[in-house]
């Protein structure tokens, strides 16, 4: 057993354990940590399969952007104590026996594949070399469309999350007013 | 390594994302196990992609580029959802003062 293969059931079990906890986590900021160290295995996992540009991909992507989002509205809405109401543990029990039901069906079928390699720690295909020069010669369409979906996700989240529109019009006109006129007295009109 | 082991271990991730979405009543919560889902994907991805290097040999020494590539646009997709999700679970706080999807079901009225 070789170090790639030690050191592939280690980041396993860390993978599996800090997913597991993201579950059982009470509080919603412990999960949001649990989730990073989760994509910090998964990451290790990338880089032991030799694709370095996605393994630094999902660092900034995943642990550097989307999961401060997630920490920023947790604090935003001041959620770091347990809100969540304990109920009917009934419907809990049968949501972990469906997930332990498809994970068993799933490993029962698919324990008689064909045994083939995934090659670890070799094979420069990962690399941002070959991955560029693919993205840029034939994905660049795909790539190109990416931003307009960037763009509209943009738009799409200010248009969601701003206030009723009324009350912003109302609002600013009200100031606008104020400031007319404190203008005015201040120049004695 | 052998690529069943690679399954198993996305399988396992993919389920324990169910099983968050299934149980748990935070939106957040379900939201991240959401994410958690995608990443088990993103795994099985590249180590199939590894895989198909590995078979395809020196005859073809860009096989299997596409599908990192697929795991790369993946990305993009999911931080776009995010930034929309996190909109839509900010709006329903706002009207509802809590981010409980059961309450989520009045939206059937």
């Amino acid at each position: 057993m070789g170090i790639t293969q030690i050191l592939f059931w280690i980041l396993a079990a860390a993978s599996l354990l800090s997913a597991l906890m993201v579950v059982i986590s009470k509080s919603p900021v412990y999960s949001v940590i649990w989730l990073i160290v989760t994509f910090f295995t998964i990451s290790a996992h990338y880089v032991l399969l030799n694709a370095q540009f996605l393994a630094v991909v999902n660092i900034i992507v995943y642990a550097g952007a989307i999961m401060v989002l997630f920490l920023f509205v947790i604090m935003l809405m001041n959620l770091n104590k347990e809100t969540e109401p304990q109920k009917n543990r009934w419907l809990k029990l049968i949501g972990a026996v469906a997930g332990g039901c498809l994970l068993v069906v799933m490993v029962a079928a698919l324990r008689d594949t064909d045994s083939r390699m995934a090659q670890l720690g070799s094979g420069n295909i990962g690399l941002i070399q070959n991955l560029g020069a693919v993205l840029f010669k034939e994905y660049v369409v795909p790539f190109e469309i990416s931003s307009i979906l960037f763009l509209s996700a943009m738009v799409g989240a200010v248009v969601i999350g701003k206030k009723e529109d009324s009350k912003v019009v109302d609002i600013a006109g009200d100031e606008a007013k104020r400031r007319v006129a404190e203008a005015r007295e201040s120049m004695g009109v | 390594m052998d690529i069943r082991y690679y399954i198993f271990l996305s399988l396992a991730l993919f389920v324990i994302g169910i099983i968050g979405v299934l149980t748990r009543r935070n939106a957040i919560i379900v939201f991240m196990c959401i994410e958690l889902m995608l990443n088990a994907v993103n795994l099985l991805l590249v180590a199939f992609s590894k895989m198909h290097h590995l078979a395809a040999g020196a005859a073809n020494p860009t096989a299997g580029s596409e599908a990192q590539l697929f795991v790369f646009f993946i990305m993009v997709v999911a931080a776009a959802e995010v930034s929309v999700g996190l909109a839509i679970i900010v709006m329903l706080y706002r009207n509802t003062h809590s981010v409980d999807i059961n309450f989520l079901n009045r939206l059937k009225h």
